[in-house]
């Protein structure tokens, strides 16, 4: 069992425990993490799981996808060197301890 | 109501055996009651009717939907099972299929209905709403199905799939047909097919290269093959998934939404003082009236769900209307509430067969909402709205109604 924090726009964070094998975006979801809207499930359609990724921790996700590039280009908030995508993001026990930002708006 | 639960246990595992026809009738006119009945009734049922196992709580619905290597999609998704009975029309190569076959089929499939794709069609699906509310406000009382749910997806998505302007008067009911077909042998999908023909003749000749417009989506699955990314076989089949999905569901969609907010008043008022909530509306209206009601999957191991054992080759039914008002998911299940957070609902499916044009349909219903909540101040039903029977599709026949400028 591991551990992800999501750290809201006004500072408050939640930290969650997680599954290996499941998304950052799918125990968002479960968990009822508000910040978080998923509206395609994970299908890389949509952009609306966008996050903003702790620096310490960015080196250590796998490179961005093609189709997540191009969807993250459409994100509601800014794109930033540190922006991906929470349901492209696989949680492993290597990243046990992952610190996640939440934008201010998914749409 | 038909429904009866019988103490009667099922020999190996305690599953509640039920005496519920899902596809008849007096069930079309309220599912409401037998669905209750249905999640009550335990974590998953079996249906002596048709032979079926069921499920109809959120959390069974999301496991099976999030479970394609038990509950396979190849052997139909349908009643029917491929492995013991001839298909009525050569299966779909995404709707129909499993990993990995399915995973090159989606990823073309994907990219022609891609978010890119949506920013280039947006401003014409937009402009095309703005035209049919000024049709509409020159009638003022008008059938909010035809002339609104049907008349606005007709008058985009097939120009969009790039298909010629004959014939189109087939895509209606050969969509009706593909999702009654999807039922049981009862009345409906029997002469569904029975009269199925000229609209499967139609359907196969436009789907070939010649017959798409250069730039729509069906060219653009066609120039797949170019890339080597699916066979020249493979293209048509892939274009008749446009053509049997994306019409008629949007259709029911934005039906559905009309529906709910002509008989909310105060959600339509809410969304009248802040259109940047009209993708919401429409989100929730797929959740509280899930256009595409039930969708079957296919066992291909023994497997234990909530405690149910169910054996290999069975098929489970998926009951994703009621998953979406499923209490122990949703708070207030029954009520329309466009400013819910309505994501994570089934009303598109879920995990990798979720629906893969869920952008366009978000965008119709988006586009439309905002262009009524703009122009116009109320809308009133004035006549006994009309139910359509299907056995997938759950929508109107007719709606009428007086609206009021804004
Ligand atoms: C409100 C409108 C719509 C609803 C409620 C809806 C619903 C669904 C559902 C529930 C599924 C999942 C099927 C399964 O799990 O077996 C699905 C899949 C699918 N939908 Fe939609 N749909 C809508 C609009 C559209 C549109 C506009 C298109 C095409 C442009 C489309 C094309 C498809 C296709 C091709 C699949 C199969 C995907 C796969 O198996 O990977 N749908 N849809
Ligand atoms: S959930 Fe849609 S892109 Fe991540």
């Amino acid at each position: 069992m591991s551990a992800i924090t999501f750290i809201h726009p006004d500072g408050r964070s939640d930290h969650i425990e997680t599954s290996d094998g499941e998304s950052a975006m799918q125990a968002a979801t479960r968990h009822g993490i508000d910040g978080i809207l998923a509206e395609c499930g994970g299908n890389a359609m949509c952009a609306t799981c966008h996050v903003y990724v702790d620096e310490a921790w960015l080196a250590r996700l796998p490179a961005v996808a093609d189709d997540e590039d191009a969807l993250l280009d459409g994100t509601a908030t800014e794109r930033l060197p540190n922006s991906r995508l929470s349901c492209q993001i696989q949680l492993t026990p290597a990243l046990d301890g992952l610190v996640l930002r939440l934008p201010e708006r998914q749409v | 109501m038909s429904a009866s639960s019988s103490p009667e246990i099922n020999g190996s595992s305690a599953v509640p055996r039920l005496d519920v026809d899902p596809f008849a009738m007096n069930f079309f006119a309220d599912p409401y009651p037998t669905h209750e009945l249905l999640r009550e009734a335990g974590p998953v049922v079996y249906l002596d009717k048709w032979n079926v196992y069921g499920v109809a709580r959120y959390a069974e619905v999301h496991a099976v939907l999030n479970d394609p290597a038990t509950f396979c999609s190849s052997r139909g998704v349908g009643l029917s099972d491929f492995k013991k009975e001839t298909p009525w029309r050569p299966p779909s190569l995404i709707l129909e299929a499993d990993p990995p076959a399915h995973t090159r089929t989606r990823s073309v499939l994907s990219k022609v209905l891609s978010p890119t794709v949506m920013k280039q069609v947006r401003d014409r699906f937009a402009a095309a709403a703005e035209e049919r509310v000024d049709a509409l406000l020159e009638k003022r009382s008008f059938d909010a199905i035809t002339d609104l749910a049907e008349a606005y997806p007709l008058s985009i998505f097939p120009d969009a799939l790039g298909l010629k302007p004959e014939g189109r008067e087939h895509l209606i009911p050969y969509a009706s047909l593909v999702f009654n077909a999807f039922g049981p042998p009862n009345q409906l999908r029997q002469d569904a097919i029975a009269r199925s023909a000229p609209h499967q003749a139609y359907v196969t000749e436009q789907c070939q290269r010649d017959n798409l417009a250069p730039g729509g989506f069906g060219a653009c699955i066609h120039a797949r093959v170019d890339d080597g990314e699916i066979t020249a076989a493979e293209a048509p089949l892939l274009v008749r998934s446009l053509l049997s999905a994306g019409l008629d569901t949007t259709v029911n969609g934005i039906g559905a939404a009309v529906y709910c907010l002509a008989r909310f008043p105060d959600q339509w008022q809410r969304l009248r003082d802040d259109l940047t909530l009209a993708r919401n509306a429409f989100e929730e209206a797929v959740r509280f009236e899930s256009p595409v009601q039930t969708f079957f999957r296919t066992t291909t191991r023994e497997v234990e769900l909530s405690g149910a054992r169910i054996g290999e080759g069975e098929k489970v039914l998926m009951f994703l209307a009621a998953a979406n008002r499923d209490p122990r998911r949703w708070d207030k299940p029954d009520s329309y509430d466009i400013t819910r957070r309505s994501s994570g609902h089934v009303g598109f499916g879920s995990g990798i067969h979720m629906c893969v044009g869920q952008l366009v349909a978000r965008l119709e219903g988006e586009v439309m909402l905002t262009a009524l909540a703009k122009r116009i101040a109320g809308i009133e039903i004035t006549g006994e709205p009309k139910r359509r029977f299907n056995n997938t599709l759950r929508g109107l026949d007719s709606l009428p109604v007086t609206i009021t400028p804004a």
